[in-house]
């Protein structure tokens, strides 16, 4: 007998405990390959596509528009189209008697992010996975760990991954001293010294992927491979209207047509994202850290730290990953890709790739650390 | 995951960190100290709920009791704040009012005005509102809507923990007389809340939930009763917009009226008696400014007329809940 599989809800972030069904992608009856998307799911925090894992048909939908399942519910079942529909009733009727939602308790299962004190700041890292070697995945301005809900999990199945908050960022100290790359640097720096990793698989986005490669060029032992996302660090140009605007920023109002910018379906910026950006953006010293950085890194619209020969010159793996509709930094930095340099372009997609397009990022990374 | 506490802790929490950052803040109050006859003493009470428990020993000297006396320490405190200090001053009960509303209305939301803006007033006033504690028609009352009217104060409702914090630190930091209104049924009420300071600023509604068929706004307690009702009736295929505008002065006509723009519908729910309410208020502003948009009658959920009842049964009935606006959003909804 072939198998059954189930779709379930998914857990996207530390704090998702249910999702809304927002629609289907498919019809019953469909069939269905690896990474096609199967149905639109909403959680408090961000919307999003669940995608099949397995090949065959979508044998049942089994939740409808609207309805709001526990993280595990499940949503509908794929299987081969041979697979008797009698089998397909028992998987259903086994599932939904053994079903237990995940308590709602906050303390119940699940890593918690931890703090450290680097430099006399404390910063914030979250944890997955452990053994291989090592990955630290940063963020990019005005970004936090969170970015990376949708990659994090996904790659911590055969290592440890962890990814950190930034100087002024997320939970960690929103002290940046003078705002400079060399700062940042020092804290990632410190960090691997505090969880003593002595080199580690760097992996960045925008601003985050300039703090890698300063690390690179600084300290290229401390270097396993590069990963750079939508990077900061390859080229002058950067969006200043974007980069001042969000700094300013203290309303919805102003802030969801920027955050828009950062992503190439608008849908996805939900009530809730802007909302978490304005609470971080209110916490004492937010403010100040990120006119710092935007005045060390970027005045006037220009990056002032290009490191465009240290992925070619590294003598190290490098990707390079960019959405080419990114509206923040051109995709035209990309570098050539050659010698241990991949790049790969994603089409129709923005800044905040790793978000809007995980499941292709994912692979890509995955089968670049492997 | 962000840490959880109670809507009192948060109120704690922003007391206890603006203290400690400016010296300039002192809190006062009925028993806010060591009460039960044994002033600044022994910490015994940190105010009738126990609100400010456990500043007095963190800011020794800032911590003040005060005599039964509203109309001595809230003069007191309106006067300390034209003088440099930033008192945040508890009210026990808003339904005292009556006997210190001199002090606050004709004084502390004065001066600015009559001294050309050459004085300050930098005085909180915290005070706890509400139905729901059976506590009766003398300390239940949901007076918001009087200080609203008064040109000169600020006035600040928070419907939960996290607002709590961050508007209660803003309240210290601004220069104008706030009323910083605590619903004492919401002091249990558990939310995330950032560890760090913070501030919201004055005048910005919290949209709650997105919806394209019916705006919900709601005060205070009630707009946890507006997030319920919301998620009936989308359970029914309605797709509310909940609104929270966290301070009915100033208040952010702009998200309301965008939001009735899009949706045609507007329920408004206040704890309030009806008559010169928020609700009333914003319903009038609707309708002035938006009457274009309007697909349906304006409804108003509201208390009754009548004092707040001390028998349990009355008292329930009383206080606006879910089914009676969820039954409100269907009527705008049906309306044709």
């Amino acid at each position: 007998m072939s198998a059954i599989h189930t779709l379930t809800m998914p857990k996207w972030g530390l704090s998702m405990q249910e999702g809304k069904v927002n629609g289907w992608l498919k019809r019953p009856g469909d069939a269905v390959a690896i990474g096609d998307e199967l149905v639109e799911v909403e959680s408090e925090k961000i919307a999003g596509a669940v995608e099949a894992s397995v090949a065959g048909v979508l044998r049942r939908q089994l939740a409808g528009e609207d309805d709001v399942l526990p993280v595990g519910g499940l949503l509908g079942i794929v299987a081969d189209a041979e697979v008797a529909d009698a089998d397909i009733d028992a998987a259903v009727a086994a599932f939904n008697a053994s079903f237990v939602p995940a308590s709602t308790d906050d303390d119940a299962g699940g890593p918690s992010p931890q703090q450290v004190e680097i430099n006399g700041r404390r910063m914030r890292f979250l944890l997955r996975g452990e053994g291989g070697e090592p990955v630290i995945l940063i963020h990019g301005f005005g970004g936090d760990l969170n970015n990376w809900l949708f990659n994090h999990e996904a790659l911590a199945g055969t290592r440890a991954v962890y990814a950190i908050d930034l100087p002024g960022h997320g939970e960690s100290a929103k002290d940046v001293g003078d705002g400079s790359l060399a700062t940042l640097v020092a804290a990632v720096l410190g960090f691997m010294d505090s969880q003593g990793l002595s080199a580690a698989h760097l992996v960045g986005h925008s601003m985050g992927g300039a703090v890698a490669l300063a690390i690179a060029a600084q300290a290229p032992e401390r270097v396993r491979s590069l990963s750079l996302i939508c990077s900061a660090g390859l080229g002058a140009e950067i969006n200043g209207d974007y980069i001042d605007g969000f700094v300013a920023a203290n309303d919805r109002r102003a802030l969801k047509p920027l955050l828009t910018q950062l992503f190439a379906d608008a849908g996805l910026v939900t009530r809730q994202l802007v909302d978490d950006m304005l609470k971080y953006k209110r916490l004492e010293g937010v403010d100040t850290a990120l006119a710092r950085l935007a005045a060390a890194l970027f005045a006037g619209g220009r990056q002032q730290a290009v490191f465009a020969e240290v992925p070619a010159q590294l003598g190290k793996p490098v990707l390079v990953v960019w959405g080419e509709d990114d509206r923040i930094i051109p995709v035209a930095h990309a570098p050539a890709a050659g010698g241990q340099v991949r790049v790969e372009r994603l089409a129709a997609q923005g800044h905040m790739v790793q978000m809007e397009a995980a499941h292709e990022v994912n692979r890509l990374l995955e089968h670049f650390l492997s | 995951m962000a840490r959880k506490i109670t809507y009192q802790q948060a109120i704690n929490e922003a007391l206890d960190q603006e203290m400690s950052r400016d010296p300039t803040v002192i809190v006062m109050g009925e028993d806010n100290a060591g009460g039960a006859g044994a002033p600044g003493e022994d910490d015994a009470w940190g105010g009738v709920l126990g609100v400010t428990k456990g500043l007095y020993h963190k800011h020794p000297g800032r911590v003040l009791d005060t005599p039964i006396s509203e109309s001595g320490f809230i003069g007191a405190a309106v006067g300390a704040a034209c003088n440099g200090l930033r008192p945040v001053a508890e009210l026990m009960f808003v339904d005292f009012l009556g006997v210190c509303l001199d002090q606050i209305f004709n004084q502390a939301a004065k001066f600015r005005y009559m001294f050309g803006g050459k004085a300050k007033t930098p005085v909180v006033i915290r005070t706890m509102y509400g139905a729901g504690f059976r506590a009766a028609a003398q300390h239940s009352q949901c007076l918001y809507n009087i200080f609203t009217h008064i040109p000169g104060l600020k006035v600040v409702v928070p419907s939960n923990p996290y607002d709590a914090k961050g508007l209660l630190i803003q309240s210290i930091r601004d220069n104008d007389p706030v009323i910083f209104m605590e619903h004492k049924v919401l002091y249990t009420m558990q939310g995330e809340v950032p560890e760090e300071s913070y501030a919201i600023p004055f005048g910005e509604a919290n949209v709650l939930r997105e919806g394209h068929d019916v705006t919900v706004v709601a005060i205070g307690r009630m707009v946890n009763f507006a997030s319920e009702a919301a998620a009936a009736a989308q359970k029914k295929g309605v797709h509310c917009e909940v609104i929270d505008p966290r301070t009915t002065s100033p208040l952010d006509e702009d998200t309301l009226l965008e939001s009735v723009e899009k949706t045609g519908r507007l329920v408004v729910v206040d704890e309030s008696h009806p008559r010169c309410s928020m609700a009333s208020d914003i319903a009038g502003l609707v309708a002035q400014k938006a009457f274009g948009a309007l697909k349906a009658p304006i409804e108003q959920v509201t208390a009754p007329h009548v004092p707040v009842p001390f028998s349990d049964a009355l008292e329930d009935l009383y206080v606006p809940g879910a089914a009676r606006i969820e039954a409100a959003i269907m009527k705008v909804r049906e309306y044709r």
